[in-house]
């Protein structure tokens, strides 16, 4: 009875199997089915991330070759790349525009997803329908979808029109921040939705039951047994797209364009660098970003708690 | 696995109520489907007027035409190619991440060794990464390798968001699975490996063709990559390719024609929403919930 090696902790105590061989064939074999993928991510994430890393503390100077007398690039390692991405002023206002997209646009679609969850869970007629049309946001690329909302945002667009304004949204200023935001919330609202329906459809009815013979209002009902229960859910949605927003880069780059400054995030900012073949301060640029991003998801981790890995190291009963 | 007796009971319980409240959700359902569908709407109507109603705000195009349509097409913007480069990058990007992510999702879901939750973290951590970072490194390597516009420049570096994706869905679904089943193959005598590919693997095809759409959906939307490492027309994914469209005259945006396209990218998958959506949902649900 050495068979059953795959038993959970908890129901094995019955017939513990003999540790040694069993216990080194499953390593064996998790080795195994592991390492492709950990060796291809190694080889599409590992390495890239070093190799940005190494080129973003890579100075490059142009200076003339004093033996040949022609142009030669000269590179060398230090902070001079930092230096020049900190102490110019063009960080601060990418860092901002990428910064309030994410406080703008998480706010607005945690709003409009947790409502259309509601709306949706008690929907039972015409589930299937509110499901197909939720997705579809979702499934238009977001380049497309950029485009699109530059039409709508057209100066003699259908937004205006139905304004009844004369605004010229997608050009600089407040209102290209402000459609970028309206796209990227219509596009992912629907995403936070379907992520907090499914942890509202794991809420026991007979909570729900309760609160009523208790007497308790709806909207007491929502804060004290919905908003609750539905959290472990929602905190992950949020954690997905605040880090899917900081590193956004097509929807302002095609809505409104490359090089604006009320819309520039610091992926379009080293982007721009990059195709300027000025890889080491758009290497710095990403690294910046790659450090905040990391830092906004730890501190969100440790702030809400997200259980990402959810029961994911314990196997199911 | 009493979430489904749960559930029904929840359903019996919302479906008592009738009156106003039918009304109330009649109408946040109408809400709903609006907000999600209305700005899609605009763009198929929008594709289907004449070029010289371009402007108009009507509801619907009076007199419909296909002549957005037509110049989409027209070989000088090369988009028909471009759909074909678009199918190339993320068919094999999801084919090969499949490949690859299922034996690691298996194994996630069903193995027990050291250093589980490290790995599912790595994996996690894998999926959060700007890719941006990515981008600037190999841009270089790409260009010393030759491999700017080609297929691989794009495929390879799309399996940093596609793989993580895989492997996550794929341990949810296999985690899903009852234990019963491989356990049963092998007390009927089959090593693991057998008990994986024999049993656990057939049905585990819905499960790996959900993440197959998924993984599929993702790298057709991918816009960045394909955007750094690709500068030939004749490599360019449909996504670059319309947002590049040129009009007659240089400056003006030809909104109708690539509105036309925008149609032409997004149908295959609006259709595939429409068949396989209970599935999606369940595909996008499994990683944060299960």
């Amino acid at each position: 009875m050495t068979v059953i090696a795959s038993t959970p902790g908890r129901t094995a105590p019955a017939s513990r199997p003999p540790r040694t061989s069993r216990r080194a064939g499953t390593g064996r074999l998790a080795a195994a089915l592991l390492s492709p993928t950990l060796l291809v991510l190694a080889l599409v994430i590992g390495y890239p991330v070093v190799a940005a890393l190494r080129l973003s503390f890579q100075v490059s100077t142009e200076g003339i070759d004093p033996r040949t007398g022609f142009v030669a690039t000269t590179s060398h390692y230090g902070m001079g790349n930092y230096a020049t991405v900190f102490t110019d002023d063009r960080l601060l206002r990418p860092w901002w525009n990428t910064t309030s997209f994410a406080l703008a646009s998480v706010s607005l679609e945690v709003l409009i997803g947790v409502s259309m969850a509601l709306v949706m869970h008690r929907a039972f007629r015409g589930r299937a329908l509110v499901r197909a049309a939720v997705l579809v946001p979702w499934a238009i690329p977001t380049a497309i979808s950029g485009m699109l909302w530059k039409w709508i945002f057209n100066s003699q667009g259908v937004a205006n029109e139905l304004l009844g304004t004369q605004v010229l949204w997608s050009s600089e200023g407040f209102h290209a921040w402000l459609s970028v935001v309206i796209a990227d919330t219509w596009k992912t609202a629907p995403f936070i939705g379907l992520l907090v329906l499914a942890g509202l459809q794991i809420i026991p009815g007979e909570l729900y039951e309760a609160a009523r013979v208790d007497g308790a209002s709806a909207w007491r009902v929502f804060w004290r047994i919905t908003l609750p229960l539905v959290r472990p859910a929602l905190v992950v949605a949020v954690l997905f797209r605040l880090l899917d927003v900081l590193r956004m880069f097509d929807l302002p780059y095609v809505l409104v364009g490359p090089r604006k400054h009320s819309v520039e995030t610091l992926s379009m900012i080293a982007f721009n660098e990059m195709t300027n073949l000025r890889f080491g301060s758009a290497a710095a640029y990403a690294a910046v970003l790659f450090v905040y991003i990391a830092v906004v998801a730890l501190a969100f981790v440790k702030l809400f708690g997200a259980d990402l890995l959810g029961r994911g190291t314990r196997s199911e009963p | 696995m009493s979430t489904l007796s749960l559930t029904r009971l929840s359903k019996r319980r919302v479906s008592g109520g009738g009156g106003g409240g039918a009304w109330a959700r009649r109408f946040g359902i109408a809400a709903v489907v609006a907000y999600c569908v209305a700005p899609f709407y605009w763009m198929v109507v929008s594709s289907l007027r004449r070029p010289a109603d371009q402007f108009s705000n009507a509801p619907l195009p009076a007199p419909a035409s296909v002549d957005n349509y037509t110049a989409a097409f027209d070989p000088h913007n090369g988009f028909g190619r471009a759909l074909v480069n678009s199918l190339v990058v993320a068919g094999v990007t999801t084919a090969a991440t499949l490949i690859v992510g299922i034996f690691a999702g298996y194994a996630l879901a069903r193995l027990h060794f050291r250093g589980k939750t490290l790995i599912l973290t790595l994996i996690i951590a894998a999926s959060m990464f700007p890719p941006i970072i990515l981008v600037v490194p190999l841009l270089r390597l790409f260009t010393d390798a030759g491999w700017i516009n080609t297929y691989q420049a794009m495929i390879v570096p799309s399996m940093s968001f596609a793989l993580p994706l895989a492997v996550w869905n794929l341990t949810a679904f296999f985690r899903q699975m009852p234990a019963e089943l491989e356990k049963a193959a092998q007390v009927d005598g089959c090593t693991p490996a057998q008990a994986f590919r024999k049993v656990v693997l057939p049905l585990a095809a819905p499960g790996v063709f959900t993440t197959a759409i998924l993984v599929f959906i993702s790298a057709w939307n991918e816009f960045l990559i394909a955007v750094s490492v690709v500068n030939d027309r004749h490599m360019m994914t449909a996504n670059v390719i319309v947002s590049l469209f040129t009009g007659q005259y240089k400056y003006d945006q030809p909104f109708g024609t690539q509105m036309a396209a925008g149609v032409v990218v997004t149908l295959p998958l609006v259709v595939a929403v429409l068949f396989f959506q209970r599935r999606i949902v369940d595909g996008l649900t499994a990683g944060g919930l299960k």
